[in-house]
């Protein structure tokens, strides 16, 4: 069984998928939900067996199925998180959908749908099979915003796929060249192919169209507020969730590796408009009414810290950047959560119509505070130790950039926390937010998982570096023939020879 | 010369033109309802028998001399017969779906399969042909069938119109296609294919060059490729159902099959000639198809646009001037046709309660919830056509643009990837009324058997599944394609 997993954690979506067409309302919830419990129970088993620190490519499978390309399936640490973060996240959507009343079916299908396809985005190793997974994801996504989204759905859910078909299919045509090129299109052996340098620029620009806009990357984020905002509560967690990551993932598993020098070249571009990205969306993000927009936005600026931290060329930055993807899968995918508790309630995301829910919702505040300091960044929660390697990363590289994007700490600091102080905290203004009932069961089983995730990687992240350890090792080898020279220079110091004196006595103190 | 030989070799043809006289008698004593129907399923038998004979001509490969029938007028090769035969199941697929059509709007005669029969040869005909007259000859058989097909509904306005349009607009463009052939007689002293291209082998001189212009300008009337596409919305939208069926699948894969052999075996050495004017056709095809259906209300029209949008696509294959690119060209003919049986099916079961044709696109909204499993099949036809992965219409376009980047043209297939984005707005369009708005509750009638049994097989064909297909079809491509390329 374990040498065919993968291929039976995309079975069995598929399977829970067509069953949920064909049955009835009540019956769909339940498949929908055992499928994904399932296909959690078995990510589980794939990092129990996951050799760390053992080969690169684990729990490869691949049957020549197709005509040009093959049924090639395979992880790597990298990957394996992003899977888990994956599996993890959609039970909870599943829970989060009570409120959907119509075409229930399709809507579980629809989901279930989306979990193979991010599943086979992250498992697939080769290059056409990743095309397929990652550009179908449009299309349940399109009727999962279509169909169930708010007043403005139709705008959102065409804004999202022209946007991101446009950015792929480019990505499309650079892909038919590299494997024409290379004669081979099997990812791993792609990584450690030499392109020559200039086909390499015009090749990363292609890939990085595609990347760029599921990043989402300023300016091209500007589907991302239209389709959150729009999609239901359990869309907007697996767009933020996972989604987004697909850009990261393939900024981390194409343009890093298979194109060095012009990621060197380009880096430039990068820094540039993902300082934008921190600053300016920040700031549009602390004038938002309404709620959801703004955690969207504060999504474009949590990715600009990944995209820094991705090209600052080293292993500090990468991992950073690789934990503050999961450590946002998990806190923005709450974060879209806990606005929905509030919505089924009062069906309004309108932030002036709440306050002091602290009072009548107490557990409620408290799951809402602390995935705010999460994003913020706390100390002791994922969002910390993500953002901080991100800047250590940066530092290495340059200052200035790792100065601006600093800033969004603040920025970030500051939008999240009057978010939480206008909703948790003050009057209660209105007499229906205040007469909202506390958490419910189901909704304390969904965010409360969450929690436990935020806290762990806060405080031992050394659960989740460890598997991508020497994934990152290897890329960053195969990355420094191209680094950049960083201005930090940094030199390690000259330690005192009256340390330890020095320590007896801050012991003493 | 064997004659027997000959005769064997153009076997299907001959069995086709016998069963079609034999009906064409038939039909002249029996004129009830019921006669008509009979005789329609005789046909469809009829060109399913003639698909069962030329399956073994594709499977073993036939090519070069062993092909060659009536002193080198004809080819009874691979490449004709993996024409044939999508032109012998889309033929029987709108014969299949017309009884059902013309019984409630009357004028059914058995005429129609007769005529439907007799199209299939001469696009038979036109794909085997290896010679400008057989050519000729076999493109005037199928045009005068279609023309009176397009005006069946005689007591129709619209059907009349179609059918004058499309035979004075057919017959500019055998005007054009003639005078070509003329000229490259003139200029080359034969019409035979393997003689023109012996006498372009050292250049193409200015006469021969002109002639091929002509051509490829009459050829591309036929398969409808910008800035010769005019007729097609209209005449799709006039002709009756079926007949539009047939013509937006059979004729298309004829004419491109045949443009395909000409370009190849008769001016395969001045390849940088008509590769200019095959791009230029193709990337028009594919912005004007995309943009000229944004605006249209009618499914017919809009599936009229998306065909020629299809056709550019078709044709970029061709301009790789390539095996693959040829191969390509097949495969995404093999993907399109069902494709396209599928939406004219689907358009088909469109009715209201009193059983009217439905065409308006605003009439479809909430689809998804009145009919589920037609929307889920014109869905996925649509999703298929904007080429969206896991459905199969995104292999054609991909082996379209593998072809295209392996010989270096990639410029073209990038403008081509960017402007099928364009043409995936309006597909969404159509998605997005029959899934998103509210039902308008129009579409009542009840569906005929018959094309729900069509709509299913070909639906089944385009969604994930057929890429279970992929490696098959691609053999076979590469088998048909080859045959071209082993003559010169």
């Amino acid at each position: 069984m374990m040498e065919h997993i993968l291929s039976l954690m995309l079975l069995v979506p598929l399977i829970g998928g067509v069953i949920c067409l064909l049955v009835p309302a009540q019956t769909a919830r339940t498949v929908a939900l055992a499928a994904t419990l399932i296909d959690l129970a078995l990510g589980v088993v794939l990092w129990c067996n996951f050799d760390v620190g053992g080969a690169r490519w684990q729990f490869q499978e691949s049957v020549p199925l197709f005509q040009g390309f093959a049924w090639k399936l395979g992880i790597d640490g990298i990957a394996l998180l992003l899977i888990e973060l994956s599996v993890f996240l959609m039970p909870i959507c599943i829970l989060a959908s009570r409120s959907i009343e119509k075409r229930v079916g399709e809507y579980m299908a629809a989901f279930l749908l989306m979990e193979l396809l991010m599943i086979g985005v992250f498992a697939a190793q080769d290059l056409f099979l990743f095309y397929i997974f990652f550009e179908a994801g449009l299309i349940p996504m399109y009727l999962i915003i279509g169909i169930w989204g708010g007043a403005d759905r139709i705008y959102a859910s065409y804004k999202f796929f022209l946007y991101t078909l446009l950015g792929s299919i480019v990505m499309l045509i650079a892909m038919i060249w590299m494997a024409q090129e290379a004669g081979t299109t099997d990812i791993p052996t792609l990584m450690e192919y030499d392109f020559p340098v200039e086909a390499q620029k015009w090749l990363w620009l292609a890939f990085f169209a595609s990347f760029a806009v599921k990043m989402p990357m300023w300016p091209v984020h500007t589907w991302l507020p239209d389709a959150h905002v729009q999609a239901p509560t359990a869309g907007s967690v697996i767009l933020a969730g996972v989604l987004l990551k697909m850009g990261g993932y393939g900024f981390i598993r194409f343009s890093l590796p298979m194109f060095p020098e012009a990621s060197a070249h380009y880096a430039w571009l990068i820094y540039i408009l993902s300082m934008a990205a921190v600053v300016i969306t920040s700031l549009i993000a602390l004038v938002q009414a309404d709620m959801k927009k703004l955690i969207a936005y504060s999504s474009v600026a949590h990715m600009a810290i990944v995209t820094i931290g991705l090209f600052s060329f080293n292993t500090q930055g990468l991992e950073g950047s690789m934990v503050v993807m999961l450590s946002h899968g998990l806190v923005s995918g709450a974060l879209f959560l806990c606005v929905g508790v509030i919505y089924d309630r009062l069906h309004t995301r309108e932030i002036s119509r709440y306050g002091g829910l602290s009072i009548n919702m107490p557990k409620y505040a408290l799951f809402f505070m602390l995935f705010t300091m999460a994003s913020v960044g706390l100390p002791g929660t994922s969002g910390f130790v993500g953002e901080f390697l991100s800047l250590a990363g940066i530092y290495k590289m340059s200052s200035w950039v790792a100065f601006v994007a600093g800033t969004g700490v603040i920025l970030g600091a500051a939008y999240m926390l009057y978010l939480y102080r206008r909703v948790a905290f003050g009057e209660q203004k209105n007499a229906d937010a205040a007469a909202m009932p506390d958490l419910s069961v189901r909704e304390w089983l969904m965010l409360a998982p969450i929690a436990a995730a935020v806290l762990w990687m806060g405080v031992y992240p050394e659960t989740f570096m460890a598997p991508m350890r020497s994934d990152i090792a290897a890329l960053d080898a195969r990355l420094a023939r191209a680094k950049p020279e960083g201005d930090a220079h940094l030199t390690a110091g000259q330690p005192k020879a009256h340390t330890e004196e020095h320590a007896q006595e801050g012991g003493a103190h | 010369m064997d004659w027997m030989q000959s005769l064997r070799l153009a076997a299907p043809e001959e069995f086709l033109s016998v069963s079609g006289l034999v009906l064409l008698l038939a039909s002249a004593w029996g004129q009830g309802r019921k006669d008509a129907r009979a005789i329609n399923w005789l046909g469809v038998l009829v060109l399913l028998g003639a698909t069962a004979m030329v399956v073994p001509t594709l499977l073993n490969g036939v090519s070069g001399p062993a092909a060659l029938a009536f002193d080198g007028l004809f080819s009874a090769d691979a490449f004709a017969a993996f024409a044939k035969i999508l032109i012998f199941v889309a033929a029987a697929a709108s014969l299949a779906v017309s009884p059902a059509f013309f019984e409630r709007h009357g004028g059914y005669r058995g005429e129609f399969p007769v005529l439907v029969v007799f199209a299939a040869i001469g696009m038979a005909m036109m794909v085997s042909a290896t010679n400008l007259l057989t050519l000729y000859v076999g493109l005037e058989l199928n045009s005068l069938a279609a023309y009176v097909l397009a005006a069946f509904l005689k007591a129709d306005d619209r059907s009349a119109e179609a059918g004058l349009k499309y035979f004075v607009l057919g017959a500019l463009a055998s005007g054009f296609l003639l005078f070509g052939m003329s000229m490259t007689y003139g200029f080359t002293g034969t019409i035979a294919f393997d003689g023109i291209a012996a006498a372009t082998g050292a250049g193409l001189s200015k006469g021969a060059l002109f002639g091929m212009t002509f051509m490829l300008a009459g050829l591309a009337f036929k398969v409808s490729a910008v800035p010769f596409h005019m007729w097609t919305p209209d005449v799709y939208e006039g002709a009756p159902t079926p007949v539009t069926t047939l013509f937006a699948s059979a004729p298309k894969v004829a004419a491109l099959a045949m443009t395909a052999r000409v370009v190849t075996e008769a001016f395969g050495s001045a390849a940088a000639a008509w590769q200019q004017i095959v791009i230029a056709a193709s990337i028009a095809s594919i912005v004007i198809g995309a943009l000229g259906a944004i605006r249209q209300t009618n499914i017919k029209r809009l599936l009229a646009y998306s065909s020629i949008n299809n056709v550019g696509f078709i044709l970029l294959g061709l301009a790789a001037a390539s095996p693959e690119g040829i191969s390509a060209m097949l495969v995404y003919l093999a993907i399109y046709v069902p494709m396209t049986l599928a939406g004219f099916v689907a358009v088909l079961m469109l009715r209201d309660e009193a059983g009217h044709q439905v065409e308006a696109i605003s009439d479809l909204a909430g689809l998804s919830r009145s009919r589920p499993l037609l929307a889920l099949g014109l869905g996925s036809v649509m999703f298929s056509m904007a080429g969206i992965p896991f459905f199969f219409g995104f292999w054609g376009k991909f082996v379209v643009f593998q072809a295209a980047v392996q010989s270096g043209l990639l410029v073209w297939a990038l403008v081509a990837a960017i402007a099928s984005v364009i043409g995936a707005f309006y597909y969404l369009k159509v998605i997005k009324v029959m899934y998103f708005d509210e039902p308008a509750g129009k579409i009542a009638g009840r569906s005929d058997m018959v094309h729900e049994w069509l709509l299913a097989i070909c639906a089944l064909f385009i969604s994930p599944l057929g890429w279970v297909f992929t490696k098959g079809l691609g053999a076979l491509a590469a088998v048909a394609s080859g045959v071209l390329f082993a003559a010169t």
